[in-house]
């Protein structure tokens, strides 16, 4: 996409182990994701995987090991992060401003996840669902190489379901990285399926 | 740069709308309504006493704000969201305080003429103490999103803010007070003294407990 940097995302996640309230989360995890990379990661509740995203984001440091991110970084996980009284259009366009996104990126990811209707709506009014969706559009319109969904599949329809798989597909189709972490077995290509056991290794 | 006043303009915006605007306004301007009541239609009493009731309501107003500044946009992601974007958590402070001082400092300041009119206060004091509030407001714009930032999450949130904010602002009380009096010069070089060091420190103090608080 020519949109994002000329070089080439990467991300390079090597013999990490996290504690997290005492607790070790994951260990003894190396992950390598090259551009056009889908990462599949499964496991039980509580294993890690949102963790996981966490860590790659930045936003936890790893008790041994090291994380390495070569890309811009977009993470759509459990928070909206979308201010509840703003419509939905003006409450994904605070973020696509700040990262840059133009006005043009900005309704086609609306249309990505079939947000135009929903575009004048206040974003407390939505239903599971329709959150669900216009966290994925501030991924979408976050022009960032390396996307982290954490269950991004839950509450969506069938045919946002086969938007969303479309939207990974093209964001991996045009050099990007996509770590998802879902509780179903993929239902695209992807490049790697990661599955994680009670104890946070990789089984 | 721009994404920067995005952000104060977003606090200010979320001041506005989520009634961070007229609660301070309409507690400090109370107090002012209330005080003559309790001490009668003593002029000269009023006069000599009603400057520094107001510095105690704004102190106290700084208070209401607390708890809408920090905890709603930690468990909405939004703090997440601008961490993962690079930015720096001092940087969030200031935005914030920045925010505060629009939102919040700015409003209370104009509601000081009304107020010192309530409480019938001498043309002369007004000035002052217009002076002294404009000198101490960012720093209790600065303490109070640095005491959201510290207590965010936890149970009694307002009840340890009013504990943490008292014993910090003394200090800006006494010198806005003691500017009331017939020379204020002295007390006022105090009273900017420490405002500008509480406002210069309350960035990082405020940032440190946001990263402290991201789990």
């Amino acid at each position: 996409m020519s949109s994002r940097q000329a070089s080439l995302p990467l991300l390079r996640i090597e013999n990490v182990a996290i504690i997290r309230g005492n607790r070790l989360v994951l260990r003894d995890l190396t992950v390598t994701a090259r551009a056009g990379d889908v990462i599949w990661i499964r496991g039980a509740n509580g294993c890690g995987k949102s963790t996981l995203l966490r860590l790659v984001a930045g936003l936890l440091t790893v008790t041994s090991g090291s994380v390495y991110a070569e890309g811009k970084i977009a993470l759509a996980d459990e928070n909206l992060a979308l201010d509840a009284n703003l419509t939905v259009e003006a409450a994904l366009k605070f973020w696509a401003d700040m990262d840059g996104a133009s006005a043009t990126e900005q309704s086609t990811a609306l249309a990505n996840m079939d947000l135009e209707a929903l575009a004048p709506i206040p974003v407390r009014f939505l239903s599971t669902g329709q959150r669900k969706r216009a966290s994925i559009a501030r991924v979408l319109a976050s022009r960032a190489d390396i996307w982290l969904l954490d269950e991004p599949y839950n509450g969506l329809d069938s045919a946002s379901c086969a938007r969303l798989d479309q939207a990974i597909t093209d964001h991996a189709a045009s050099n990007g990285i996509v770590l998802v972490a879902a509780h179903q077995p993929p239902t695209i290509n992807v490049a790697q399926s990661l599955v994680l056991d009670s104890k946070g290794v990789a089984a | 740069m721009r994404a920067f006043i995005a952000l104060v303009a977003r606090e200010v915006r979320l001041a506005w709308t989520g009634g961070g605007l007229w609660l301070p306004v309409v507690f400090y301007l109370t107090v002012a309504t209330l005080f003559p009541f309790v001490t009668g239609p003593d002029k000269a009493l009023l006069a000599r006493t009603g400057g520094g009731i107001l510095w105690i309501a704004a102190l106290l107003a700084t208070l209401l704000p607390i708890e809408r500044l920090i905890l709603p946009d930690r468990q909405s992601g939004v703090l997440d969201q601008l961490a993962l974007r690079g930015w720096s958590d001092e940087l969030v402070a200031t935005a914030k305080i920045m925010g505060q001082i629009i939102a919040f400092a700015l409003p209370l300041l104009l509601a000081t003429v009304v107020g010192s009119a309530l409480i019938g206060l001498p043309e002369a004091q007004l000035g002052t103490l217009l002076l002294g509030l404009a000198m101490a407001l960012p720093a209790l714009s600065g303490l109070s999103v640095m005491i959201a930032a510290l207590t965010a999450g936890l149970s009694g949130a307002s009840a340890l803010g009013g504990l943490l904010l008292v014993p910090i602002t003394i200090p800006l009380l006494i010198f806005g007070a003691g500017s009331l009096s017939e020379d204020p010069g002295n007390a006022l070089q105090l009273l900017a003294a420490t405002s500008l060091a509480i406002t210069a420190l309350s960035p990082f103090a405020a940032g440190a407990a946001l990263r402290a608080g991201r789990v």
